[in-house]
């Protein structure tokens, strides 16, 4: 064999393994699915969407459970977008390149990796005993937007780089300022990319079971949220506590309540997909 | 030498005094001292990384984002001193209008564009603003082509009238002064020709710094010549003179094209 082919096969080698990769996690993902949907599709009804949880696993619903994702979902939004636009806008656009500025950024990156059970515990530190929040809805999505905050900034700062530099020249050429060219040309044209991080961050935060359990969650919760101030129960933390049962009723309906939440999240990223092809097509430079 | 010429304060619309920039540790541009008239166009030329661009960037204070860029001296607009803590930078540009190298309009429509200007200002007269923008692209030799099609996005013009809805967007807010920093550079050479014309229509209204690579435009369309080279002025004049009698081996190895 000469060098030619003896790189071809390794190069036909390399492509197989790389198929293989690809289809592996396909693979393992479909029938994990596989086997969600054959146990508890089935489990999925009115009653089981509209019902308290209950002793009995054929009386329990997931209603508490979703309400509080809801809520929980709602709050960190309001909480974590402003916030997490707001410091990536001051980082690309505001904050002078100082050894600050770059210890800020550091620091930025660095709490996108820390394990999510460590914000539980600032939570339960800051919001639920120091500030008195109890273990709150509020409480909670405080926790969930610190979590989700730097996810935010780094896909917002990201959104905002992408946005032509000639462009800021041109706006500022014509004198207007830093918060005219922001909120006029850089936001409009990075919108899509903006939006895109921001759900997949709501939909991480969506699926968070370890900080909220920390700060003291309910597995049950025999009423629906109706202030910022209840205590809750999410759909991940019902999951766990229905798994962890001993009665096969429960796997069951834990199988159909990570359906409805793998819908919530699915149904999340693909908007989130929508929104990043729209803009995309919109904004050709 | 010609110091006390650039002196004369009421003679220059832009007056460049002593002037030192610095990126970081590079010298970029060393004691320049320029005059530039009134209703005239002002070429600066030179190789590239030379400083022309700096310098004409000065005259909008467009360097001032730049991280590590310092200057020293006096850049005197109107016998007004730019460089000064009183000036706001937003009031100045609207009267010293800019043009870039690429065609840079904003992702809208042609008529956002050139509206863009007054409404930062806070216009929101919807009557003025349309007079506006009519005029602005009477002037920038536009309105025939786009009249009928105002709010198609300005991304969708070819790159020769993406350049004039740029001048046009400049000429809105009605300047005194615009800077071009090589406009043409990205153009083919009809678009070329097209804004070469509207230079010469402008500059009976209003005063022209123009940089350019291109020795044959700096010819045709300038009065006076501005030759830059690593950082210093190092001849400048009426530009029949410079082009056809330059006084120093360097400008005239540069015109002539033995190097550049």
């Amino acid at each position: 064999m000469n060098n030619a082919k003896i790189n071809k096969a390794k190069d036909k080698a390399f492509q197989m393994w790389g198929i293989f990769c690809t289809f592996l996690g396909l693979v393992l993902l479909a029938v994990f699915i596989g086997a969600i949907i054959k146990d508890g599709i089935l489990r999925i009804d009115w009653q089981f969407l509209t019902s308290l949880p209950s002793r009995k696993p054929e009386n329990a619903g997931i209603l508490t459970a979703m309400m509080g994702s809801l809520w929980i979902l709602g709050l960190t939004a309001i909480v974590a977008i402003p916030l997490g636009i707001g410091a990536a806008i001051y980082l690309e656009e505001y904050s002078k390149k100082s050894r600050f500025a770059s210890l800020l950024e550091i620091n930025i990156s660095n709490l996108a990796g820390v394990p999510s059970i460590i914000y539980g515990l600032l939570g339960l530190e800051i919001f639920v005993r120091l500030l008195k929040f109890g273990p709150s809805v509020l409480a909670g999505s405080f926790t969930l937007s610190l979590l989700i905050l730097p996810i935010i900034i780094v896909a917002t700062r990201e959104a905002i780089k992408a946005v032509p530099k000639t462009i800021k020249e041109a706006s500022f050429a014509m004198g207007a300022t830093k918060w005219q060219t922001m909120w006029n040309q850089i936001l409009p044209a990075s919108f899509g990319g903006i939006l895109t991080g921001v759900i997949l961050a709501l939909s991480r935060a969506v699926g968070e079971t370890a900080p909220l359990i920390v700060i003291g969650a309910l597995a049950y919760v025999p009423f629906t949220p109706s202030s910022p101030m209840d205590e809750f129960s999410v759909l991940p933390i019902q999951i766990f506590n229905w798994v962890s049962r001993p009665q096969h009723g429960f796997v069951i309906n834990a199988a159909a309540a990570i359906i409805i939440l793998l819908l919530v999240t699915f149904t999340m990223n693909a908007i989130a997909v929508y929104f990043r092809n729209k803009w995309q097509k919109k904004v050709n430079w | 030498m010609e110091k006390t010429a650039a002196y004369r304060k009421d003679v220059y619309k832009i007056e460049a005094i002593d002037v030192n920039a610095f990126y970081g540790q590079f010298h970029a541009l060393k004691g320049i001292n320029l005059g530039m008239e009134e209703n005239a166009v002002t070429a600066l030329i030179g190789p590239s990384g030379c400083g022309k661009s700096t310098f004409l960037r000065l005259f909008n204070r467009m360097n001032d984002y730049i991280d590590e860029f310092r200057m020293k001296g006096q850049i005197r607009i109107d016998g007004n001193k730019i460089y000064n803590s009183y000036i706001e930078v937003e009031q100045l540009r609207k009267y010293v209008g800019m043009v870039f190298q690429k065609p840079n309009p904003f992702p809208k429509s042609i008529f956002d564009n050139v509206a863009y200007g007054l409404r930062i200002q806070g216009i929101r007269d919807k009557k003025l603003i349309s007079e506006r923008v009519e005029k602005a692209l009477k002037q920038a030799d536009l309105w025939s082509e786009v009249k009928d099609n105002l709010k198609k996005s300005a991304l969708a013009l070819s790159g020769g009238q993406q350049q004039r809805v740029c001048i046009a967007r400049t000429l809105a807010v009605e300047p005194s002064i615009i800077l071009m920093d090589e406009p043409t550079s990205a153009l083919d050479p009809i678009s070329t020709a097209r804004i070469e014309d509207l230079i010469f229509q402008l500059k009976t209204e209003y005063t022209i710094v123009i940089v350019t690579h291109n020795m044959q435009q700096a010819g045709r369309l300038s009065d006076k010549t501005a030759f830059f080279y690593m950082g210093e002025l190092i001849e400048h004049g009426p530009t029949k003179e410079l082009f056809t009698n330059p006084k120093h081996d360097r400008t005239e190895n540069y015109i002539s094209g033995r190097f550049g």
